[in-house]
């Protein structure tokens, strides 16, 4: 838009200067005030291209919308206080049981609340539904190198996103008092406590006192409704605003550059599908709260020092530090006669390693492949196999962690001795990681040079020739002008290649057979597209104009 | 708590549970009383059953969930009123199936099987009425099998060892505690018995291999007899530390909470945060992939 600096000079009135219709109007009441009007166009025109993969990341966003919305209603009814009192809702066999207000409370929202339960267990669903798709749209950036320049502090914060994300669920899982999630407290007290030097003094203090004390469940609350999801709503908004600034990246293809962006406007186009995705999400997330339950506080009891139930599991997200536990030894370390426990190791260090590993690992990459330049393109994991294969092996070291963290459960239904899984665990984890990232490598360079075989070769037709030598041959079909010895001149530019008959031709076709859309005739489309095209030349010509005149 | 929890009786709360969303309440009140109630109750949980499996696109989980929906055999008590006669098929049923390992007189065959005199015939009507005993090897897990004998045959089998090596016993009459209790029970069971079985007696392993099972499949004088034998690597419950007020109020929690109905949803075996982790990974991501797959294919 070119705009001069005085703004610009309008001779006569426009008709988008003098709205007629009630939403014209109130958009240009709201514009003489706030100013808006420019900037929101720009960002309702920026761009956003589409890949599949690009969504996982909405499916985080949208979770955390619907967490917000289900906790606000949850808020109204839960009590996050530690007074004992005695149970006497309509869940009979917890009639008269001493408990606190919070688990009190918790039971109320669950049988005496309409629409509580359900909920309830929307809202953990949700909960578990967003740290798991941040946790593969990490993954998606990874493996793409989206994290490379200039986007690395959008991976940092997105670091940041995970880690908070995985306290505040724990934070929520703790709120009901629950003998499960008290059982987690005390864990995670234990954990505190393990910390040399500080630790006993860290419990103090996030306790108020010797655990589990009367004050943890309410600063729990402050923590779980205020303080993360504040923060949680800065640092998403940050990232987003980052990510606009920055634009999209997108994979590599015909007429992609580093330099522009492709894709669907954010309005109307990319608005309307992200709007019916949110509502996908929120489907999905009101299926399981409908129909699967979760987390029956009811069964477990409420918390009681006195008691421990065998089998006591976090949610999934800390999963993989239980399994830490359970696979690292029990080596207690003394050091200057302090002795360290051992759950120090694999509860603090380890994650404390992991994360700042991810954290540093866009820094490391630019320093050894000595790559400083600006990526707005994407690279496709097979090719860059170190990385893809590094991802493998950290995926790899990640997952045996947690099926560690269920090795009892594993152990039962497959009728395993527990000691036969943890040491599996144990050398598991040592020697799968190095043969994912061979793996993954070989399934790289393999995927490379299948694709540049067909770039060389051209694509098998599925056509038998026979010669006349009585030799049998396939005819192929090559992508592009081919030197004397029929070799594609094709370079391998890292962008997908066709390896099907029916994925080359006109790129218009795909569009032609849909879901909801009647098999047409091509011609009908190109002569339709071509009307919208003109069309849309004439309106810009004629707001640009507009603008300048 | 306001006073909606005093008005939301049972009896309404029961009609809602048929959906799924309310609190199973009403239906704890009657199975306590009655055991043989239980068996009619298969309508209802047939539904929820249908119920589950639409919620739930992992068959495997429904399946298990499903397996343990199939309600526990009614339970016989012990009965102490025992004739000479009965000790005398006992007897005869030891001799054909016990003596190998056990020994003429109860005395135990080294290598084989431990004495039996003082284990009472708590001890026997436990490990012969889950199908433990007859012992196909040693060594073996003991767990809990099809029984070889009939409620019967167990009876006489008990009163025979009871006979020759005495022990403690199971009493007569009803082993469970009316509802009033359940709350007590519960209280109990995650204080003396959730360490081993878990708070939704699911059962968990133990160290070495050893298993604390799932109370799924006990009866009523099952579980009695365990607390009073103590099984294995279960600890002995005696009289004087859980009293059989207490244990009577424990089985009645146990049975409760296994006829409850999941009010919200599927149970997902109610093993807890691993199966949720499961469903989400699968049902919830996969779902979700599925879309955007497909929203990707359309542009
Ligand atoms: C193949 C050998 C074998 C046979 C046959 C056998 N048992 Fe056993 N029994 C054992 C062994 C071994 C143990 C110890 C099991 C353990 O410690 O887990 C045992 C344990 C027991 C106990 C528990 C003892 C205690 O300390 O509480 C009882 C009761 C018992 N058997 C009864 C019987 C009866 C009744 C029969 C016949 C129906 C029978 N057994 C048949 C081998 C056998
Ligand atoms: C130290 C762990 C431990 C504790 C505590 C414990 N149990 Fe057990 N329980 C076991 C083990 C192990 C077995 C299996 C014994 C065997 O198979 O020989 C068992 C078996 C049982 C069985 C038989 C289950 C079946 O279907 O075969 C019942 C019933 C039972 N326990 C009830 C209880 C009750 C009730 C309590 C609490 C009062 C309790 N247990 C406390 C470990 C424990
Ligand atoms: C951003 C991410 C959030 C995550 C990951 C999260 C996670 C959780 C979890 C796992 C629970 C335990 C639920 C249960 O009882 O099973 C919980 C409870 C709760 N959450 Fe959240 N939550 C989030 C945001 C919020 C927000 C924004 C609010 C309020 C404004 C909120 C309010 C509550 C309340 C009141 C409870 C206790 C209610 C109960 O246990 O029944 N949550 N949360």
């Amino acid at each position: 838009m070119s705009v001069t600096a005085n703004g610009p000079t309008v001779k006569g009135p426009k008709r988008y200067e003098n709205p007629r219709t009630p939403q014209g109007k109130a958009g240009k009441w709201a514009d003489e005030r706030l100013g808006l009007a420019g900037g929101a166009r720009k960002q309702l025109n920026k761009v956003f291209p589409d890949h599949w993969s690009f969504m996982m990341g909405e499916i985080a966003l949208y979770s955390f919308i619907i967490l917000i919305l289900t906790g606000t209603f949850l808020s109204f009814f839960f009590d996050a206080s530690m007074t004992e009192v005695r149970y006497d809702g309509s869940f009979i066999p917890l009639n008269g049981v001493e408990m606190s207000r919070a688990y009190a409370s918790t039971l109320h929202i669950s049988f005496d609340v309409r629409g509580g339960l359900i909920l309830r267990q929307i809202h953990h669903w949700a909960a578990l539904l967003f740290v798991a798709s941040m946790t593969i749209h990490m993954f998606r950036v990874f493996f793409t190198g989206a994290f490379r320049k200039p986007r690395e502090l959008n991976w940092l914060i997105g670091l940041g996103l995970i880690t908070l994300g995985i306290l505040e669920g724990f934070a929520g899982y703790s709120l009901p008092d629950d003998l499960l999630s008290g059982t987690g407290l005390r864990i995670a007290e234990a954990i505190m406590q393990s910390i040399p030097v500080i630790g006993t003094w860290v419990s103090f203090l996030v306790f108020g006192g010797k655990f589990p004390g009367n004050e943890i469940i309410g600063r729990l609350y402050i923590v779980h409704v205020l303080l993360i999801p504040g923060i949680l709503a800065g640092l998403i908004g940050a990232h987003m605003a980052l990510l606009i600034k920055q634009k999209h990246t997108e994979f590599p293809g015909p007429g992609k550059t580093e330099h522009t962006v492709s894709g669907e406007r954010m309005y109307p186009t990319y608005s309307a599908k992200a709007g019916g995705f949110f509502f996908l999400v929120f489907a999905v997330c009101a299926a399981l709260g409908g129909l699967a339950q979760i987390n029956p506080v009811w069964l477990y009891g409420p918390y009681n020092t006195a008691q421990v139930s065998s089998g006591s599991q976090p949610d999934f997200y800390i999963g993989f530090l239980d399994g830490s536990t359970r696979l690292f030894p029990s080596w207690e370390i003394r050091v200057w006669h302090h002795t360290i426990p051992a759950v120090f190791w694999p509860t603090v260090v380890l994650p404390g390693i992991l994360f700042t590993f991810a954290g540093a690992y866009p820094f490391l990459e630019a320093k050894l492949t000595k790559d400083r330049a600006k990526h707005n393109l994407l690279q496709r994991p097979r090719d860059v196999p170190v990385r893809t294969g590094l991802g493998a092996m950290a995926i790899t070291f990640y997952a045996v962690l947690l099926l560690s963290g269920g090795n009892d459960l594993i152990a039962k239904a497959f009728d395993i001795s527990l000691n036969a899984m943890t040491w599996g665990g144990r050398i598991g984890l040592l020697i799968l990681p190095p043969i994912a990232y061979a793996f993954a490598y070989l399934v790289c360079l393999g995927l490379q040079r299948h694709d540049r075989e067909v770039l060389e070769h051209g694509i098998e037709t599925g056509i038998i020739r026979r010669l006349p030598n009585g030799e049998f041959i396939e005819i192929h079909q090559p992508l592009g002008p081919v030197d004397d010895h029929g070799h594609g001149l094709l370079q391998y530019a890292g962008t997908p290649v066709p390896k099907k008959m029916n994925k080359l031709g006109n790129p218009h076709t795909s569009k032609v057979r849909g879901f909801f859309y009647p098999v047409r005739e091509k011609a009908e489309i190109e002569a339709e597209l071509a009307a919208i095209e003109a069309t849309e030349q004439e309106r810009i010509r004629e707001e640009h104009r507009e603008l300048t005149d | 708590m306001t006073d909606d929890n005093v008005d939301s009786d049972a009896a309404d709360s029961s009609t809602d549970s048929e959906y799924g969303f309310g609190p199973a309440v009403a239906d704890t009140a009657a199975s306590t009383s009655a055991p043989r109630i239980r068996a009619k109750r298969g309508g209802r949980g047939s539904l929820r059953r249908k119920l589950t499996s639409i919620a739930i696109l992992v068959g495997a989980l429904t399946a298990v969930g499903g397996g343990y929906a199939l309600l526990a055999p009614s339970s016989g008590a012990a009965d102490t009123a025992v004739s000479a006669a009965d000790v005398e098929k006992g007897r005869q049923l030891y001799e054909t199936s016990c003596i190998t390992c056990h020994g003429a007189n109860l005395q135990g065959v080294a290598d084989r099987g431990p004495s039996l005199i003082g284990v009472g015939s708590a001890s026997a009507y436990f490990q012969v009425s889950t199908g433990r005993m007859p012992a196909v090897s040693q060594g073996a897990n003991n767990l809990r099998k099809d029984p070889k004998f009939t409620e019967d045959q167990t009876q006489w089998i008990a009163a025979y060892v009871q006979s020759v090596g005495g022990g403690v016993q199971v009493p007569a009459g009803n082993l469970r505690a009316d509802d009033a209790d359940l709350a007590e029970g519960g209280e109990l069971f995650r204080l003396n018995c959730a360490s081993c079985h878990g708070a939704t007696a699911k059962g968990a392993p133990l160290s070495a291999g050893k298993t604390a099972p799932g109370l799924n499949e006990a009866t009523d004088s099952q579980m009695y007899a365990a607390m009073l034998s103590g099984p294995g690597q279960m600890p002995v419950f005696s009289d004087n530390q859980v009293t059989p007020d207490q244990k009577k109020a424990i089985i009645a929690y146990v049975q409760s909470m296994k006829a409850q109905k999941d009010p919200g949803g599927a149970s997902l075996d109610r093993v807890g945060p691993v199966t949720e982790g499961l469903v989400v990974g699968t049902v919830g991501l996969g779902l979700l992939m599925v879309t955007i797959l497909w929203i990707g294919r359309k542009s």
